[in-house]
């Protein structure tokens, strides 16, 4: 009596979007391991007759290993500007009656609709006064900054759900606001800021406009940047391109693998929950 | 926002606490100081620059030393560039499409995913792959396997003509709302799926005693209250569209000549490839001008501004 007959225009629909994501995936990693003259004879199409890690290894003497070092050092700067700020920011939205708190959560909220495009121009402007142009901590700088209204705003939804009578047990015990923050506010948020962990290091880790703009020597080369530039000077190399598109790839879907749900989270968090 | 509401009434409350000698709730709560660090950060990098941009956008400068005032040079300079006026047409054009495209695709897998099923999860986790993936990455990944020598079109001409599909404005155009609709139809059938598992099930019970078939229930319970989630994603996708850059400048380089010049590559374009700051801060000024123009009627044609409540009646 149930409605439990097949949705099969649904299935149907399930099955063509898998063949979409998963066929480019799946044909970008059978070309990365064909040598170039397997894939000149062969086609993007065909089953590789050849098998090689040459292009993974070329890549490395690309750069490749040097650019790979570069966007952890920024992605775990970030993080690290990430969890400084955002826990005692969120605590402060979350707890403190001080009018201005509440002015400051709106500020972070209109923060949420500043695409970073927008303000590429004057980001330029400081960075190079600031005498930090061509350097990594230019590009950690406003890639943190841009990160801060969603992670603001995922960690404070996570510090709302702490229940009241938590707070007042240690207010009754006389517990300092640092005491608070420290024993009752970050054990219980650990799972926000796992999620604003992931998120803050995804954006940084596939940031690209900002070390664009912010960098230009080989020695300050993030990936992505990496990719762009290879692409525009050997396009012509598709089996080491997309090598090296699969390097820059690898680190993130482990994180996928090992921390899927605060991951999900983490891309949730602006759009509602 | 349902924080202020309920804070409301507690605020006489509060008032008397505070005076009230030994202590009440302000005991043991943090200061503005907790919020300062962060709110300096973000001020000097985000919210400063929002203001600087406004500044350079009336100014010359070329990248070295200060920029001189010039009034409304750049903006005077700008009404009168075709490339400017037709970006902003292109603009327009291509976030049209990417939501034309995107929303019904978005939503029907969005909630196909929502369904609890096993097969579902599993699938899931290989549908949402894409959003994961830099934009970078994504581009050129497509930019090789669209390659007119080496790539897909070369195989199949019977589909792609003469394989070229970076020559032609209609075949620009169309691989930029394909890549883009790759890489973001996962995020935004996230936020679907996200609202879908929140319907209700009483609303579904009740639509099957009404005699609804599947497709009563999607128009008549599911569609209605998706709507905030409808909303949410098309204005995030319209200030997306209208600030695409990475895709452009990797798959068309704004080409062919400047068919797929789109406002955001524009400015990039007059600022860090011609050296004129002041025309690029310009540009992006009319950028946030518009993207929250848009958002706003967007918001405001939805009347999700009067805060409706898909609970109603519940």
């Amino acid at each position: 009596m149930k409605r439990h007959h097949p949705n099969w225009l649904a299935g149907i629909g399930a099955v063509a979007w898998l063949l979409l994501v998963g066929l480019p995936i799946y044909v970008m990693l059978a070309i990365s391991v064909q040598t170039r003259e397997g894939y000149g004879r062969n086609g993007p199409i065909a089953l590789p007759d050849t098998l090689t890690l040459d292009n993974y290894t070329g890549a490395f003497d690309e750069g490749f290993g040097r650019y790979l070092l570069n966007t952890l050092v920024v992605t775990a700067s970030v993080v690290a500007l990430v969890l400084l700020l955002v826990p005692p920011l969120a605590y402060a939205i979350v707890r403190s009656r001080s009018r201005l708190t509440s002015g400051v959560f709106r500020l972070f909220l209109l923060g949420l609709a500043i695409p970073a495009q927008a303000v590429i121009v004057p980001i330029f402007y400081l960075i190079s006064k600031a005498g930090l142009y061509d350097n990594l901590v230019g590009v950690v700088l406003p890639t943190a900054a841009f990160s801060l209204p969603v992670c603001a705003l995922i960690l404070s939804g996570v510090m709302r759900d702490i229940t009241g009578d938590l707070y007042e047990a240690m207010a009754i015990d006389g517990a300092s606001p640092a005491r608070v923050f420290l024993q009752l506010v970050l054990p219980l948020s650990r799972g926000g800021i796992a999620t604003i962990a992931v998120f803050s290091a995804l954006q940084a880790w596939n940031g690209f406009l900002f070390p664009l703009i912010l960098t230009q020597s080989d020695s300050t080369k993030v990936i992505t940047l990496g990719l762009y530039n290879f692409q525009t000077q050997y396009g012509i190399n598709i089996p080491g391109l997309l090598a090296a598109v699969v390097l820059s790839m690898v680190p993130v879907l482990l994180v996928y693998l090992f921390a899927r749900r605060a991951l999900v989270q983490g891309l949730m968090g602006v759009g509602g929950k | 926002m349902s924080t202020s509401t309920l804070a409301a009434p507690t605020v006489t409350e509060q008032r008397r606490a505070r005076r009230s000698p030994g202590g009440g709730p302000t005991l043991g709560r943090p200061g503005f100081a907790w919020a300062l660090p962060a709110t300096l950060f973000f001020g000097l990098f985000a919210l400063a620059p929002l203001v600087l941009v406004v500044v350079l956008s009336f100014t010359s400068w070329a990248g070295l030393g200060s920029p001189e005032f010039v009034g409304l040079d750049n903006w005077q300079r700008l009404a009168r560039d075709p490339v400017m006026i037709n970006s902003l047409w292109l603009s327009v054009l291509l976030t049209a499409l990417g939501v034309l495209v995107q929303t019904p695709l978005s939503l029907l897998i969005g909630v196909w995913a929502a369904g609890t099923q096993r097969n579902r999860a599993v699938l899931s986790a290989i549908f949402f792959l894409p959003l994961l993936l830099s934009a970078t990455a994504v581009s050129v990944l497509w930019r090789a396997l669209l390659d007119p020598n080496f790539g897909v079109p070369g195989q199949a001409p019977w589909l792609f003509g003469d394989g070229n599909l970076f020559g032609s404005r209609t075949g620009a155009i169309a691989v930029l709302v394909f890549v883009g609709s790759w890489q973001f139809i996962p995020f935004h059938a996230l936020i679907y799926q996200g609202a879908a598992r929140a319907v209700p099930a009483v609303l579904y019970q009740a639509a099957e005693v009404d005699g609804a078939g599947r497709w009563g229930q999607f128009r008549h319970v599911t569609l209605p209250q998706l709507r905030n989630a409808m909303i949410t994603s098309v204005v995030l996708m319209v200030v997306g569209g209208l600030t695409t850059f990475d895709t452009v400048l990797i798959l068309t380089q704004g080409g062919p000549g400047t068919d797929t010049t789109i406002t955001a590559y524009y400015m990039y374009e007059q600022a860090f490839r011609s050296f004129d700051f002041g025309a690029g801060a310009a540009i992006a000024l009319l950028l946030v001008v518009v993207a929250t123009v848009i958002s706003l009627i967007v918001v405001r044609v939805s009347g999700y501004d009067r805060m409706r409540s898909t609970m109603e009646g519940l």
